[in-house]
Formats: structure tokens, C-alpha cells, sequence
């Protein structure tokens, strides 16, 4: 008897073993075992090892188990619904290289898709289907900004499965406590263990999880070692505050202003900045209001500025970046930092009780108005003040949409995040009417998804005045894709007068209109299956 | 020779349906020699020629292992690759090509011949070859079922010739293997009513897939008819009587234990047999070093996942099903471990295909 295990050379009857030794030596220099040298001698040896073969084979034994694994967590979520799951599997299915790639025409590209059907799988609380794990996992290893809904989707079990294959590795260190020293959050001695004890990336895994469960502990647990850390691992520490940055983190962040490292210092003040009750966003507010008045002796009331002459030691131990970098004057780079770091709060006290739509609106002396409201700017994303974001964005239909100062359209794009999903949707809107895709890639990629109704309508409008102007829709490719993916499914009947082969104005780039036909057959094909996927979703609606 | 009414043998190069030690596809040339009392005379003298040239072959072939055997494998690895295909080469020009691709097989083995277990299973393979060519030299002597199955072993292939059999055929796994001269489709299927296992085989060009496909998972109404042979799994698709459905049935299921002791009298009517279909009740997956093992539930006994098997993405999605509890696994079992092809969830759920 053998066993169908590696080892089965070890435990060979010696007969058989003889045979073999025969056989790869030659029935010329051995002589098999119990059979008589001569001519026949080879076809005997191979009868003896035929016979041999077949018992070994018919007697085989199992193995001995290895050590069992310990059984996964249970997933107390409730499972997809059939058609659900099957949508997974064919989303999944659907990876780069595995349908030839190249141009995708008309066809739909479900990958693009995974991370709304990943949202709204999880939106509704559903188990992943163990069979799927390891396609789900295989997905988030090749793309980073798909992890977070993946893992979360995936669930327990996937935690489980990760620690069995190398290649899942990442799972351990993305999930929050999932590593695989990972303590309960609930385990004071096995957080400090793993915080003494840690890599670097179990150690910000662990640090961003307590923080999101209980900041002040997180806080205290960074304290505890905070002196004996290299500088570029306390810049990490200290930036994983930003998340639930509170009032009595203000003592450790004030300590920090004094650190060995100019960066650690530098967020340090970043962060108390954005606490407008910290001493120092005080200090910084007064700072910035002595640089800052209105002169009512004018005609208009009018702002005038006076920048700083000089950058002390107290400023700089603010975080103030005393040398200018170059080709800007240093008192304009000053005073840009002071206005930045104030709170907003400080200014309509500063200005007579006005608004700050009324404050953006007031003239500027001596040209420093760029200067003065691109600060803002910055300020009004850093402390999230969506009052000061709506002011400085101004009116969308503006000749320089929302344009006072020089205000990126990666900081419009930054301020909008500032507003409701509502009020940004209509803003964006706003500009799309007026001033056509060509800038909005950025302003839309913003907007909550799906696009409330007027902004899917600005686009799909704007999308056809394009397509009459005769241009190629592959100019529009980056807002096509958004679409494809943002759009309210609803909006897919309304396109239908899309899907026709337009006739072609004398001035249009040849062949554009059937491009054009091509790339509203995918928008409305995807559309049509985001609405049947997230019905799948929600059994018992009907599909739209 | 080709062109003597042997579409799919000829010459080396040409496609040889077959895979090693599995039946071949229809060939109704050949099946006269299964069958004899209706054919033509003209039929009769070809599938007598034909006989005649795999009996010069098989003959061929013993000579050859036993030149092989004289001098020692260790001296036959060093002759290289050549003295290995030329033999295939002969056993295609001798219209048997289940000699053929044993030998190709066993060329295989011999080139990629490293590790402790290397020699010994070259010696298992040259032993079951020499078996099957003094089976078929001998066959005359043969009961007539384990005759049908070394002509058929020998690569001359048969009609299935019944009795029919009509059930809803639930779909346990289909997949295609495939090497430079044909991809071979495997579909194995559980009569939910008969319980009968059954195999349907489909070959296609490379490059192209095999007609057949049925949906893994389903049932289907069908009728089947099975080939001749002694424990041969092989059938037809005679017929389908409607569109698959879902059920809830699943093939009952044995222990490792179990399952190791259908291998061993499966043998008993085909020695050759390199697996059998098994399903195992309840087992759990176990990483064993570099390899998973499938661990019986209530027992401590282990089959080893089969090497080829262990790079296969169903064996992940296998083992992320499992969650290190019991499930219920489809596959093949044989001397070299266990393949797994589908699994069940231990509460409800239709089969998730491993392969």
C-alpha cells in the first residue's frame, strides 16, 4: 500500500523498488528480481512492473491531513440576489486583456463599472459571494482606487483568504485591522504591542483605525513614542490626525510647532489652522487683520492692504514659510500664508458685518486683490467654509466663471467640494451652459454621482451642440467617459434622438457623425445596464 | 497510409484526436472492426488491414521497449527527445494513435525527468504501454468488454452503441485541455434521476473551440447512449428534449477513502484508467507546503489537490467557497491526487464551477 503523497519513493516494497533500479540501469547489467536472465528478460521485468503498477494504484491510501486552517468569520451580511451575483461575475470577468481589448466601439466597459456596482452592493449591505472573492481581490490588487469599496464588499472572509495567498497581500494592509497581527480595536495591550512593535504601514493601518474609532486614544498612542520617531514616519503620525481633527488636539499639535523637522512643524500649523478656537489660528488672525483694512475715506469703499515688512521668529514658529520661492515677492508671500491660515471668522468683524459675498465684491487697492482672494481661496477649502466657497466661486455664467483672483479651475474644483451635492451640481450646471465641456472635465468629476438632473441635462445638451459643431467626440472622450459612468440611468430614453447618424455640415470633420452615433450607442448601452444593474440590487422594483 | 478512409489518422502530423489513455471521437471506419456481422465486405478488408498494421506497431513497439529496458532508462534520457518522437511517428504511421500519444507522453516524462519521482514514473508508463501493446496482440483471449476497451485505448474508436439512456443530466463541469494538434472538451454529467455519471467529449482545431458546450451547473433533459468498453464513461448526445434548467439536486458524495477505492476497481475493468469522476461528501481545503490537500470532514484522511490543478484559479475560488468549513467537491481522482472541477456551499446554491 502507498500513499499519494511526494513521499511515495520512501515507502516502496523493496520489490518494487528493485524494479525500478532495474529499469534504469539496464536488464543488461541487473537482473530483475526473481526472474531469469535471457532474452525475454525485458519484457518480464516490464510484465512484473505492469502488475506492480496496477496494484500500487488500486491499493492507494489518503494522506494524512495537514493542519487545518481555522475557519473563516462569519459574514452576517444577507446575499446577493441571483442576478446580482451573476453581474458580478460577469463585471469581474470582464478585466483588461480578457476580451482582446482594443477600441470598444459600441460595447459598454463594464470594468468602469465595478466601482458603482461595488458602491451600491454596498450601499444596500450584501455578502459577497465566497466563490467571487478571489476575481474581487484580483481586481483590487491591479487597481488601488477600487480597494476600499472591494475590501469592504469582500468582507471578513476575504481577510481570511488574503492571509492564504502572497498575492493578496495588500488586503492585510488596507483594510482597517486586517493585518495580520491585527488587534481588536477593543485590546489596549495588543494596540501597543503592534504600535512598539509594528512596520511602518501596520502602524499608520493601525494609527488610522483608531483614530476613526476613538481620536483622542489615537492621539494619545502617538504621544507615548512621538519623541523617539524618525522625522519623515512623524510627518505620516501627525497627518493621519487630519481625520477627526478636534479642539483638544491642540496641546500635541502646539508641542509640534516646535519639532526638529521644518515639515513636521509646517502641518502641524496647517492642522491647528484649521481649528479656528486654536491660539494659534488666533495669532495668525491677527496677524492677517493688521495687514487688512477697509478705507472708508474713498468714493467706494475699498480694501486696502498693507503686507508684512518682515517675518519674524513667532511667525515662522507659526508655520510661516519665511523664504519666498522664487520669482514672488516676499512681503505678497507673507501675507498670502497669514490670510490663508486666518479663520474666515475673522473677517466679516473685520469688515463691518459684511457678508462674505459682500467682502469678495469690495474693490481691491494696488492690485493685491489676485493675491488676497487666492488666499481665500485656500482658506475657504482648508477650514471647509462653504459660505466663503460659494462668495469666491461667484456666478457660474460669469465671463470668468467665479473667477475673482487668479482661482484654478483646480480650486473652483476644490472650493465646490465645499458646497452641498445640490447646490455644486447646479453651479457646474451653471458653467456648462455657458461655457461649454471644454473645461468642465475637472468641475464635474466633483459632483455627486449620479448628476442631478440639471447638470445630466447641461451635459448631454452641451455634448450635442459639440457634436453639431462638427467637432470628433473623441475631443470629448474624457467627459464621455464621466457620463457614461455618472449620468442617472433614467436619462437613457431622453437620448434616444442621439443614436441617428446626423447628416454632416459642409464644415464638419469627415466621419464624425457616425463616431458621434457610435459614442451615444455606448453612452445609452451603459446607461441601460447601470439601471438593470442597480435594479438587480433592489429586487422586487421593477427595472426602469 | 491517409486517404484510406481514416480521416483523422494519417501520417505524423496529421490531427490525431485523443488524449492519453481517454476514448477517441467517432470513427466509423474503425468501429467495424467492433462489429462485424453488418458491414460491407469492402469495410471488412480495411478495418482488417488496418488491425493488421496497429498488430505491426504494437509488435514495433514491444521491440523498442524492450531495447529501451536493455540498456537502462538512464542511458535512454541521455539519447534526448528523438528517440522518443520517431517511435510516436511510427505508431501514427501504424493507425494507432492511443500508442502514439502514450508514447509522446512518456517522451514528455523522460525530458522533463528530474526529482526523486521521476524514474519511477517513467517505469509506471512504459509498463502500462507494454500492457496495453500485449493486450492488444493478445485480444483474441480477451472478454469481449475489456477487448472493446483496449481497441478503444489503442485509438481505434467505436459507435456508441446503447442502450440509450434519458434523464435530466445536471452539468458538473465542462473544460478543454487542449495540446498543438486539437483542443479536447470534457463535459461530465450526474443523471439526477439514473445517478449515473457520464462523459461527452468534443474536439475542435486549435484555435477553435469544440461544438459542444453545456451549461455548467444546469440540468438537461437529454438521452445519451455510451460507448462499448469495460467501465468506460464515454457517451453520446443523442438527443436533447428541452433548455437547461436549475435544480437542486446535487451527486451524492463518498469519503477520500472512498473515493481512492472506486479508483481502485475502476482498474479492474481498465487498467489504463488514469481517474475516475468522484464527488466527495464534505471536505475541507488545506494548504500542504506549496500544495492544498482536500481534507475529509469527520475523518483524518486527506486526498492531495493534483499538481496541475494547484496553479488553476478554481482552486481559489474552491477554497474561498470552503471558508475552511466542509463542501461538498466534484472532480477526478486518481493516482496523482485529485482534481477538483465543481463545488457546492453547504447550505443551499446551485454548483460553482472550479474549472
Amino acid at each position: 500500500m502507498s500513499r499519494t503523497t511526494a513521499t511515495v519513493a520512501a515507502s516502496l516494497p523493496d520489490h518494487w523498488e528493485q524494479l525500478v533500479t532495474t529499469a534504469l540501469l539496464g536488464t543488461d547489467r541487473r537482473t530483475p528480481p526473481g526472474v531469469a536472465p535471457g532474452p525475454q528478460t525485458p519484457s518480464d521485468l516490464l510484465d512484473a512492473a505492469a502488475a506492480a503498477t496496477v496494484r500500487r494504484r488500486a491499493g492507494l491510501c489518503p494522506a494524512r491531513p495537514a493542519e487545518r486552517l481555522r475557519p473563516a468569520p462569519e459574514d452576517p451580511r444577507p446575499p446577493l440576489p441571483p442576478a446580482a451575483a451573476r453581474r458580478l461575475a460577469a463585471l469581474l470577468a470582464d478585466r483588461p486583456g480578457a476580451s482582446g481589448g482594443g477600441r470598444r466601439a459600441a460595447a459598454p466597459d463594464l470594468m468602469e463599472l465595478l466601482p458603482q456596482w461595488l458602491q451600491a452592493a454596498n450601499a444596500r449591505g450584501y455578502a459577497a459571494p465566497p466563490q467571487a472573492l478571489p476575481a474581487l481581490l484580483d481586481a483590487a490588487r491591479g487597481r488601488t482606487d477600487l480597494r476600499p469599496a472591494a475590501l469592504r464588499f469582500a468582507g471578513p472572509r476575504a481577510l481570511w483568504l488574503a492571509r492564504l495567498n502572497p498575492d493578496w497581500r495588500f488586503a492585510l494592509r488596507t483594510a482597517p485591522g486586517g493585518g495580520p497581527s491585527a488587534p481588536d480595536l477593543r485590546d489596549p495591550q495588543g494596540i501597543r504591542r503592534l504600535w512598539q512593535e509594528g512596520l511602518f504601514a501596520e502602524r499608520v493601518t493601525l494609527l488610522t483605525a483608531l483614530r476613526s474609532r476613538d481620536a483622542a486614544a489615537a492621539r494619545t498612542l502617538l504621544e507615548e513614542t512621538w519623541v523617539t520617531e524618525r522625522a519623515e514616519d512623524r510627518l505620516m503620525f501627525l497627518d493621519s490626525l487630519r481625520a477627526g481633527l478636534a479642539p483638544d488636539d491642540e496641546t500635541f499639535l502646539e508641542r509640534a510647532l516646535a519639532d526638529r523637522s521644518r515639515n513636521v512643524r509646517e502641518t502641524a500649523a496647517e492642522l491647528l489652522s484649521a481649528l479656528p478656537a486654536s491660539a494659534l489660528a488666533a495669532r495668525m488672525a491677527a496677524r492677517a487683520a493688521a495687514c487688512v483694512a477697509v478705507d472708508r475715506t474713498r468714493d467706494v469703499p475699498t480694501i486696502v492692504v498693507e503686507a508684512p515688512h518682515e517675518c519674524d521668529a513667532a511667525m515662522e514658529r507659526d508655520g510661516v514659510v519665511a523664504k519666498a520661492p522664487a520669482g514672488r515677492g516676499e512681503r505678497s508671500w507673507w501675507l498670502g500664508q497669514l490670510v490663508e491660515a486666518a479663520p474666515l471668522s475673522t473677517w466679516p468683524g473685520r469688515f463691518g458685518g459684511r457678508t462674505p459675498e459682500e467682502i469678495v465684491a469690495l474693490p481691491v487697492a494696488d492690485g493685491w486683490q489676485g493675491e488676497l482672494h487666492a488666499a481665500w481661496c485656500r482658506a475657504a477649502v482648508r477650514q471647509r467654509d462653504a459660505a466663503w466657497s460659494r462668495a469666491l466661486l461667484g456666478e457660474p455664467s460669469a465671463p470668468e466663471a467665479g473667477g475673482p483672483g487668479a482661482v484654478s479651475l483646480a480650486e473652483r474644483a476644490r472650493l465646490l467640494a465645499a458646497l452641498d451635492a445640490g447646490e455644486r451640481a447646479a453651479w457646474v450646471a451653471g458653467f456648462i451652459e455657458t461655457h461649454g465641456l471644454s473645461e468642465a472635465f475637472q468641475l464635474l468629476g466633483v459632483c455627486a454621482v449620479p448628476w442631478a438632473p440639471p447638470l445630466g441635462r447641461a451635459v448631454v445638451d452641451a455634448l450635442n451642440i459639440a457634436r453639431d459643431a462638427g467637432s470628433y467626440p473623441w475631443s470629448f472622450s474624457g467627459v464621455m467617459g464621466l457620463a457614461e459612468r455618472c449620468l442617472d440611468p433614467s436619462e437613457a430614453s431622453r437620448l434616444d434622438a442621439l443614436l441617428a447618424i446626423p447628416d454632416e455640415p459642409e464644415d464638419a470633420a469627415p466621419g464624425a457623425g457616425s463616431y458621434w452615433s457610435e459614442a451615444f450607442q455606448r453612452l445609452v448601452t451603459t446607461l441601460r445596464l447601470r439601471g438593470a444593474m442597480l435594479a438587480e440590487l433592489t429586487p422586487g422594483e421593477p427595472a426602469p | 497510409m491517409p486517404g484510406q478512409g481514416a480521416p483523422l489518422l494519417g501520417t505524423a502530423g496529421e490531427p490525431v484526436p485523443d488524449g492519453p489513455g481517454e476514448p477517441s471521437p467517432d470513427e466509423p471506419e474503425a468501429a467495424a472492426l467492433a462489429s462485424p456481422p453488418t458491414v460491407s465486405p469492402a469495410a471488412r478488408r480495411r478495418a482488417e488491414r488496418r488491425a493488421e498494421r496497429v498488430t505491426a506497431g504494437a509488435a514495433e513497439l514491444e521491440r523498442r521497449l524492450a531495447d529501451l529496458l536493455r540498456g537502462g532508462l538512464i542511458s535512454a534520457g541521455q539519447s534526448g527527445p528523438a528517440l522518443w518522437e520517431e517511435t510516436a511517428a511510427r505508431m501514427v504511421d501504424a493507425q494507432a494513435p492511443g500508442l502514439a500519444n502514450r508514447v509522446r507522453d512518456l517522451g514528455a516524462l523522460a525530458s522533463a525527468g528530474v526529482g526523486a519521482h521521476a524514474p519511477v514514473r517513467l517505469l509506471e508508463e512504459c509498463a502500462l504501454l507494454h500492457l496495453l501493446a500485449q493486450a492488444w496482440l493478445r485480444r483474441d483471449r480477451l472478454p469481449e468488454p475489456l477487448a472493446a476497451t483496449v481497441r478503444s485505448r489503442v485509438g481505434l474508436t467505436a459507435s456508441p452503441e446503447g442502450p440509450a439512456i434519458r434523464d435530466d443530466w445536471l452539468v458538473l463541469a465542462q473544460y478543454d485541455t487542449s495540446d498543438s494538434r486539437l483542443i479536447t472538451r470534457r463535459i461530465w454529467l450526474h443523471g439526477t434521476v439514473s445517478g449515473r455519471t457520464a462523459l461527452l467529449l468534443s474536439y475542435g482545431a486549435p484555435g477553435r473551440a469544440p461544438d459542444l458546450a453545456l451549461p455548467a451547473g444546469l440540468a438537461v433533459d437529454a438521452e445519451l447512449t455510451p460507448y462499448p468498453g469495460a467501465g468506460q464513461p464515454r457517451t453520446a448526445l443523442t438527443e436533447r428534449f428541452g433548455a437547461p434548467a436549475p435544480t437542486t439536486v446535487r451527486p451524492p458524495g463518498t469519503t477520500t477513502s472512498g473515493a481512492l477505492a472506486r479508483y481502485g476497481a475502476a482498474l479492474r475493468d481498465d487498467p489504463w484508467r488514469e481517474s475516475v469522476p468522484v464527488t466527495l461528501e464534505a471536505v475541507v481545503p488545506v494548504p500542504d507546503g506549496d500544495g492544498w490537500q482536500l481534507a475529509d470532514a469527520d475523518e483524518d484522511q486527506a486526498l492531495p489537490v493534483g499538481a496541475a490543478a494547484r496553479s488553476r484559479p478554481g482552486l481559489w475560488r474552491l477554497v474561498a467557497l470552503s471558508g475552511g468549513s466542509p463542501v461538498r467537491v466534484f472532480g477526478e481522482c486518481g493516482p496523482r491526487g485529485f482534481t477538483p472541477l465543481a463545488a457546492w456551499p453547504q447550505g443551499p446554491g446551485e454548483a460553482v464551477p472550479l474549472c
